[in-house]
């Protein structure tokens, strides 16, 4: 999936994460989190984004993410919101 | 080396001494001594007000490297700390060691004394905000030394915590050095944690912002204990000694934790006539009294005694006769300050009588049921109150171990997971106390009950209450949550984590930026 | 399966705190909003994240309801496609008409056939919240045979007509018979509409009595808190089990002794007294009292 507009999703309440999309003219997944668990689960995080990104074909993105605290099934709907307002 | 718990300690810590490693709660007491105190008698005649803490100061003879003391019954309100510590710097004073019983955010200024090496020792029993943040850091030259209340009391009178000077912020004093706290401005009740410092201190000093003609009545801490008096115009500010917290929880899930460790208790047979009962000032602590209470009246239970530092709600519960009586050390709102002050039945204990193992017993081995929160909590049930996950310094024993380890039935009561990080792990960052004084911990998935308490987990069987393993438990949050990565943190240690007999049950490590 | 339903909590759709927790505080039932609690530019979020609960988050014995936003707004067409295929244990259709069941029920069918659930395991549950729906309620219930229950609504009955909602509730004494009634004559649940003012304990028992003593059989709730209170009224009580459980022990007595008609307290047991007293022990049974 093509991203062509900047979308946002989720919010910044304790246990969401807060997702915005862009187009990446450069090509290729940016991926910038923030997260209030960064040390414990950053990598997860990332993965589970990138994982998500990769079911929804999507392979050009600019992401900007801020996590609360969010879990897998939370962090892959957001994404998922996020990329269908962006498409 | 290792101690009992297998943490990792050296036998011997810079700026700190010998190690003498943790060996079990109750593995490191027996007959003990208490240390004599040198004191210069007062004379008919003579004043104790001094003008300034500057002449307090130097009256008292304030030498580089001596240890100055404070307690907290002022908590985030405080302005005492601050005010010595600023006329200490002034003095141009170096490597003084501060042995306040708590720190707050208040109390803020104290990173900079620590940065130029006016401050390079800290005993607390418990800390939080920006000199907690700082010592993680490791700028604070010698590693902290943490107590429990009632450690700190031992440590006082055991002479392991030598006091030069100890500051009591007293909410009022009379012209000879009769204090009491509960009338003036910054009337805060109980002065429970202040009498250990006033007993063994070789000088101490009351800062007042209402003096009163001589005597004082009532008397907490007396006259024979004061060597001078400094009026000052303020002594804390009234809305930040009120705590916070104590609110009972609205949270669903702080509720249904609470009812259900409601239900262990009642299950437990602890609840009958004569019962005793502490719980902490946090929203979940409360609503468990708060279920409590119901079931008391209920069964038309009286109780015995309630203790520790007290709310307004404990209060009500004692007014309408579940308690016959209150042993406070400290109060957490104005209610409890003035039931304190009028109610005799609601009686004040020092931090000493409170929680010291060295005594010939202290109130915790009388108590029946204990609620405790935990930030972690390993499969050993050993609890960390002390570091958050990241291993920065949020906290600290306070009562934590000393009524745990005195308690019939000590009961940890958390969420099983705070946002993402699950509360139960393999090994907590820190141990506060040791898991063999925690006897069940109770979540809102499931409640494990420590195997060492076999007759426990029979009463429970009785109950539909949802009773598993503690590592059931920790399997059902890292389903929700992910397995979390271990935390990195520098070798470098920062404080030392004194177990109530003064024995070394963990450290803390630096965190990496 | 035959479960209870004295509650049904309604949990806001778009949040994730709130959605993790929904197993656990001890209602029947939940029913996770898609509707009224989530505004109309976070549908989208809303379904997704509910979806995605119901496939990740443990809920245990709770049955887990999602509430649908109504066919007409566009909305609903979209709910259903999403969230049907996690298999929630029933959908709630507001504002039903036959037409909507009907029309939701199809679509179910093409669903579970799909992705291979068995054929009607996922119920219905229509709001009624009309004029129409109360008067057509039994019609609306006969549109499928997915139909588990129906959930008054009262506020928007009472706007729709024109009549004023109040505390004491007489507006709905009517709307409150009628359902109870057609429910009872189909077998199936009868939900009271929630009660709003969490700070009127008082008022909100009132509220659960009168509908226990019209016939309805559970209540929906609006905040957790309220879930005690529901559970206890609609519970039978101590004296209502003990009276049941020596009416049938006396009918096994007398049977045994082949009389058919015989007394207990001075009063005659018949078939309707038997058959009240089974369904006092069953309900007991399920709330875990026996």
């Amino acid at each position: 999936m093509e991203i062509k507009v900047p979308a946002k999703a989720g919010t910044m309440e304790s246990n969401d994460i807060y997702i915005m999309i862009q187009p990446n003219d450069e090509g290729g997944i940016q991926l910038d989190l923030e997260s209030i668990v960064m040390a414990q689960f950053g990598k997860q995080i990332k993965e589970t984004i990138l994982a998500t990104l990769e079911e929804l074909d999507v392979k050009d993105a600019h992401i900007i993410a801020k996590d609360r605290g969010a879990l897998d099934y939370t962090i892959r709907a957001r994404i998922e919101t996020a990329v269908k307002r962006a498409i | 080396m290792k101690n009992v718990l297998g943490r990792e300690i050296p036998e011997s810590i810079q700026g700190y001494g010998t190690v003498k490693p943790f060996k079990g709660a109750f593995e490191s007491l027996g007959n003990v001594e208490k240390k004599s105190v040198q004191l210069r008698s007062i004379v008919p005649g003579e004043s104790k007000i001094l003008s300034s803490i500057r002449e307090a100061m130097e009256k008292c003879n304030i030498k580089d490297g001596m240890t100055i003391s404070f307690h907290h019954h002022l908590r985030n309100g405080d302005y005492v700390l601050n005010m010595v510590l600023e006329e200490v710097a002034n003095m141009g004073l170096k490597d003084i060691k501060v042995a306040a019983s708590s720190i707050f955010p208040i109390h803020a200024p104290l990173v900079e004394h620590m940065r130029n090496g006016t401050v390079t020792g800290i005993y607390a029993n418990y800390m939080s905000g920006p000199v907690a943040e700082a010592i993680s850091r490791g700028e604070l030259k010698n590693p902290a030394i943490m107590h429990t209340h009632g450690g700190r009391a031992r440590a006082i009178q055991a002479g392991d915590l030598k006091i030069d000077i100890a500051f009591i912020a007293s909410p009022t004093c009379d012209s000879y050095g009769n204090i009491n706290g509960v009338q003036g401005p910054a009337a805060c009740g109980s002065l429970g944690y202040a009498i250990p410092d006033a007993l063994y201190a070789d000088k101490t000093v009351a800062i007042t912002d209402n003096l009163v003609p001589y005597p004082a009545s009532p008397i907490e801490i007396t006259q024979e204990y004061i060597d001078y008096i400094v009026e000052v115009d303020s002594i804390g500010d009234p809305k930040g000694i009120v705590s916070g917290t104590t609110r009972i929880t609205r949270d669903p899930v702080g509720l249904k934790i609470a009812k259900m460790t409601s239900q262990v208790i009642e299950a437990s047979g602890l609840l009958k006539d004569g019962f005793s009962f502490q719980t902490g000032a946090g929203g979940t602590s409360l609503a468990v009294a708060a279920y409590v209470k119901e079931l008391m009246k209920e069964k038309e239970i009286v109780g015995s005694f309630a203790a520790g530092g007290i709310t307004g709600y404990i209060v009500d519960m004692f007014e309408e006769g579940l308690f016959k009586s209150l042993f406070d050390v400290q109060c957490f709102d104005l209610k409890a300050v003035e039931s304190y002050r009028d109610n005799k039945n609601h009686q004040g204990m020092s931090a000493s009588m409170y929680g010291n193992p060295h005594n010939k017993g202290a109130v915790v081995n009388n108590l029946d049921v204990m609620i405790l929160g935990a930030t972690e909590i390993d499969t050993d049930f050993n609890v960390n109150v002390t570091t958050g996950s990241n291993g920065m310094i949020m906290g600290g024993s306070g009562g934590h171990s000393d009524t745990a380890a005195g308690a019939k039935l000590s009961i940890v009561v958390t969420q099983l997971m705070r946002g993402r990080l699950p509360i139960i792990v393999d090994s907590v960052t820190t141990v506060t106390t040791p898991g063999e004084s925690i006897d069940v911990l109770v979540t809102e998935r499931g409640i494990a009950v420590n195997p060492q308490r076999q007759d426990l987990i029979e009463k429970l069987k009785d109950t539909n209450l949802p009773v598993m393993t503690i590592e059931e438990l920790k399997e059902m949050a890292e389903e929700m949550t992910g397995i979390p990565e271990k935390i990195q943190l520098d070798d470098k240690i920062v404080a030392v984590v004194e177990y109530r007999d003064g024995t070394v049950i963990d450290v803390v490590r630096k965190i990496k930026d | 399966m035959e479960r209870l339903r004295r509650t049904m909590l309604f949990m806001p759709g778009n949040n994730p705190s709130m959605l993790q927790s929904a197993g656990i505080l001890g209602a029947d039932s939940v029913i996770l909003d898609l509707e009224d609690a989530v505004s109309i530019t976070e549908k989208d979020s809303a379904r997704i994240l509910v979806r995605n609960a119901i496939k990740n988050i443990n809920f245990y014995d709770t049955e887990v309801v999602v509430r649908i936003n109504p066919l007409s707004s566009g909305f609903g067409i979209k709910d259903i496609e999403e969230v049907a295929r996690v298999k929630p244990d029933a959908l709630m259709v507001a504002k039903a008409t036959e037409e909507d069941i009907s029309t939701v029920c199809g679509m179910l069918e093409k669903i579970e056939e799909e992705e291979g659930f068995e054929k009607g395991s996922i119920k219905l549950f229509p709001l009624i919240e009309t004029a129409y729906g109360i008067e057509n309620i039994s019609s609306i219930i006969a549109s499928s045979y997915r139909v588990i229950g129906v959930l008054l609504g009262a506020e928007d009955l009472t706007a729709d007509l024109g009549i004023k909602r109040t505390r004491e509730g007489e507006e709905i004494f009517y709307a409150r018979n009628k359902v109870a009634s057609v429910c009872r004559a189909y077998k199936i649940s009868a939900i009271d509409t929630p009660f709003a003012d969490m700070d009127d304990i008082e008022g909100f028992k009132k509220d659960i009595q009168k509908a226990k003593s019209l016939g309805l059989t559970g209540k929906a709730a609006i905040n957790p808190r309220q879930i005690d209170t529901i559970h206890e009224i609609f519970a039978p009580s101590l004296e209502e089990i003990d009276y049941a459980k020596r009416v049938m022990k006396a009918t096994e007595e007398a049977k045994k002794e082949g009389i058919g008609v015989f007394s207990l307290d001075g009063k005659m047991v018949d078939a309707p007294i038997i058959a009240r007293a089974e369904d006092i022990l069953k309900n007991a049974r399920l709330a875990g009292l026996l």
